[in-house]
């Protein structure tokens, strides 16, 4: 991966594969091939990749994926913070940011 | 409908009303907005209005790509999509890329739905299929615009430019469309934006150590203050540059994973650099101060960078986040009182 990973054992991704009905719809989201489909069911092959953008949990149709999403932003945290809020990218007010 | 923008080159009519054609090329104008963007000169407001546009002469039949309002990714699309017949649906995103929007929700189920109603998208064409950028799934849940709508949701590549290699392949990305990576060019882009991160600041320090080098044991001298001003500010300016600029560039090959920890090597190497050109100084307070300053700033600045990178998590974020915030703070307000002490105590 380039140099470029993470954190380890940070992220809150959860998967239920009960539940999984193997449409493949989290490893079409996913930006960082965190899952892959074993057994006709998905599971997590590379945890420490997952960024919680959350997409997978967005577009499980059987609510089989739970992550607490949010950006990885440390402006967004500090943002937070200050305004006593969970962290929040949205700087509108300020007039600049992603 | 906004006729007047230079990328509309006329209109086609539909069942649903005018629509308006676009060109598909990019004009020497639009190339020179997207340097200006670049440099964070209007980019909060670089729009395009929101609704459904024309690329060729698209009909009933022909694929409709989803897209934000933001004008910089509203050129990528268009450009992608040469040489095609095809429907744009720009969202309301408020001049958000697709990915950060579909982060606040802005690029989401609800203004998509809403959009595909208002401009009519079911009278237009006849296959119930929208293709958007696999980006935006972070907001869209396929499965409720599927209810809401009748409509199926493709999601296609993250990158524009593939689109067209997507469509060859029967709407089927490979793994490498669908990979997020942050190459040395994509972060060498952002370079100019994050140096617009400091703003005033980048005054309203550089003044204040101005003001404060003139101070001395018996009392204030302008000369100090000239001299020794310039060089603080000098001092501070590679501190930025070490943060906004050569941490990200550099970034996979910093050691450790923080980007505070990143930033802290950066900032240290460059106070080595400028110690070596003497520039931290006499006596040992007023070098380590400016130990102290530099690793502190480009710590910061350098975690402040998890925001622009593509693969940092907020947990992860939050983690580095608790030790290297304080530390941060405590390396910075220490150097400054060592700093400050500099010019009264010569060791």
């Amino acid at each position: 991966m380039n140099g470029l990973v993470y954190l380890s054992n940070v992220v809150t991704l959860e998967l239920d594969r009960e539940k999984c009905n193997g449409c493949r719809m989290c490893i079409i989201v996913c930006p960082h091939n965190v899952f892959m489909i074993e057994d006709r069911k998905a599971v997590i092959v590379n945890r420490d990749l997952c960024m919680e953008c959350g997409a997978c949990d967005k577009n499980c149709p059987e609510h089989a994926i739970s992550v607490r999403s949010g950006v990885g932003c440390a402006a967004g945290i500090i943002n937070g913070i200050l305004r006593g809020t969970e962290p929040n990218c949205d700087c509108s007010s300020s007039g600049n940011c992603c | 409908m906004i006729m007047n923008a230079d990328y509309i080159t006329g209109s086609l009519a539909t069942t649903a009303g005018t629509v308006p054609r676009i060109s598909a090329s990019l004009s020497f104008h639009d190339i020179l907005n997207t340097i200006r963007v670049r440099w964070a000169i209007g980019r909060m407001n670089y729009k395009v209005e929101p609704g459904l546009y024309a690329v060729g002469n698209p009909d009933a039949g022909s694929e409709v790509f989803v897209t934000c309002n933001f004008k910089l990714t509203f050129d990528q699309v268009r450009k992608a999509l040469a040489g095609t017949d095809a429907w744009l649906l720009i969202l309301d995103t408020r001049g958000i890329n697709v990915w950060c929007a579909a982060g606040k929700g802005t690029f989401g189920t609800k203004e998509l739905v809403s959009r595909m109603g208002k401009v009519g998208l079911s009278k237009i064409v006849t296959h119930h299929r929208i293709i958007l950028p696999q980006l935006g799934a972070t907001g869209v849940s396929a499965h409720e615009v599927k209810a809401q709508t009748g409509f199926r949701v493709v999601y296609g590549p993250v990158r524009s430019e593939d689109i067209s290699e997507f469509m060859k392949q029967a709407m089927k990305a490979t793994q490498e469309m669908r990979t997020v990576n942050f190459p040395m060019w994509e972060r060498m882009k952002l370079i100019p934006v994050e140096l617009s991160y400091g703003s005033y600041y980048l005054l309203l320090v550089p003044a204040l150590f101005i003001i404060l080098s003139g101070l001395n044991r018996s009392g204030y001298s302008l000369d100090h203050a000239f001299t020794g001003g310039l060089r603080a500010t000098f001092n501070l300016l590679v501190a930025y540059l070490a943060g906004l600029a050569v941490t990200p560039l550099l970034l996979p090959w910093i050691p450790f994973r923080r980007f505070a920890l990143k930033g802290l090597i950066v900032g240290w190497v460059a106070a080595l650099v400028l110690w070596m050109f003497q520039m931290t100084g006499s006596g040992w307070i007023e070098k380590s101060s400016w130990f102290l300053m530099t690793g502190g700033l480009t710590s910061f600045l350098a975690m402040n960078f998890t925001g622009s990178s593509t693969f940092t998590s907020l947990s992860g974020v939050q983690k580095e986040m608790k030790t290297a915030l304080p530390l941060q703070i405590g390396m910075a307000a220490l150097g400054i009182i060592l700093w400050v002490i500099s010019k009264f105590i010569t060791v």
